[in-house]
């Protein structure tokens, strides 16, 4: 391993902002897009549920 | 003589194949996150520092993952497109509409995890060389693909329409792949290819590969949830479907 202290792991050598802005980034997106799926499915059941309570009501 | 044939056509049916990806989806998100956890080890604490970029280099290890998955997933997402124009097979196009998101945020982040590279290393966000260029119409190839989906009511001509489009700009792909040949780029060279050994230490390599196994576990995973959510979208007055959400 390279790194001395948890201090040196963080400044990348001076790279920090563009290491830890790439893997940052990518990290967020794929948390936003497993989110995005979740609360997708919600609505859409949420949905499907309430169109399926209102055709049975109607017959 | 084999006896035990699988019915592949059987998960042709949007019905079967949502019952079968929601078996499927767990495992490869399992798998996704063992090999993330591995491929980020390796990536910080057991890959060197490189000679010439010092840590830097390090962001290779999102950005050739993310990179190549934008073009694999394009690949991928024209032939179910394609396959379902030629057989008129409606979970093709819910596979295509399922891919196309995953894709474009493949394609952004390598646009993004590219330009945070490109700054300390060349002095510059954003170049219009071959590659960078390629790369971008890629994002706006998917942008187009999730518009026109979106301006067609009817889902079944969307997936005619969007066919078209996806397996048209297939052309960029192999564009995107030999750039770096065909003209004189900024961007460098491929660091691994078929014909040649690699040109850096074997951890790194170890590292990346498992970087690229990982985001495609993780790239199927979302596919296989996402085509649930488009099945149960667009087959909802179908008795199964009534009878799934109850």
């Amino acid at each position: 391993m390279q790194w001395n202290s948890v201090s040196e792991f963080f400044a990348m050598g001076g790279y920090a902002f563009y290491v830890w802005g790439s893997f940052g980034s990518t990290a967020l997106m794929v948390v936003a897009e497993v989110l995005l799926l979740r609360s997708q499915r919600k609505e859409l059941l949420k949905h499907l549920r309430n169109e399926l309570l209102s055709e049975r009501a109607s017959l | 003589m084999n006896k035990r044939v699988i019915h592949w056509f059987k998960f042709a049916s949007p019905q079967n194949f949502y019952v079968l990806a929601g078996r499927m989806w767990p495992w490869f998100a399992i798998l996704a996150t063992l090999l993330t956890v591995i491929g980020l080890w390796i990536a910080f604490f057991v890959a060197p520092t490189d000679a010439q970029q010092g840590e830097g280099y390090r962001i290779i290890f999102v950005h050739v993952p993310a990179s190549q998955m934008s073009m694999f997933i394009y690949l991928v997402m024209a032939a179910w497109a394609g396959f379902g124009l030629a057989f008129n097979t409606r979970l093709s196009g819910m596979m295509a509409s399922a891919l196309a998101p995953t894709g474009a945020l493949f394609a952004f982040l390598s646009l993004v995890t590219g330009s945070l590279w490109g700054k300390p290393m060349w002095g510059t966000w954003w170049v219009w060389d071959a590659r960078l260029t390629s790369e971008l119409i890629l994002l706006f190839l998917y942008l187009g693909f999730l518009a026109l989906q979106a301006s067609i009511d009817d889902p079944r001509r969307a997936d005619k329409a969007c066919a078209v489009l996806a397996l048209v700009g297939v052309v960029n792909v192999p564009i995107i792949y030999f750039s770096v040949k065909w003209w004189n780029t900024l961007h460098q060279g491929a660091s691994v290819s078929l014909t040649k050994s690699p040109t850096m230490a074997s951890t790194m390599l170890w590292g990346m590969l498992i970087m690229v196994l990982a985001c495609w576990m993780y790239a199927i995973t979302i596919a296989l949830l996402r085509v649930r959510n488009i099945i149960l979208d667009r087959e909802r007055h179908t008795e199964w479907v009534k009878h799934a959400v109850e």
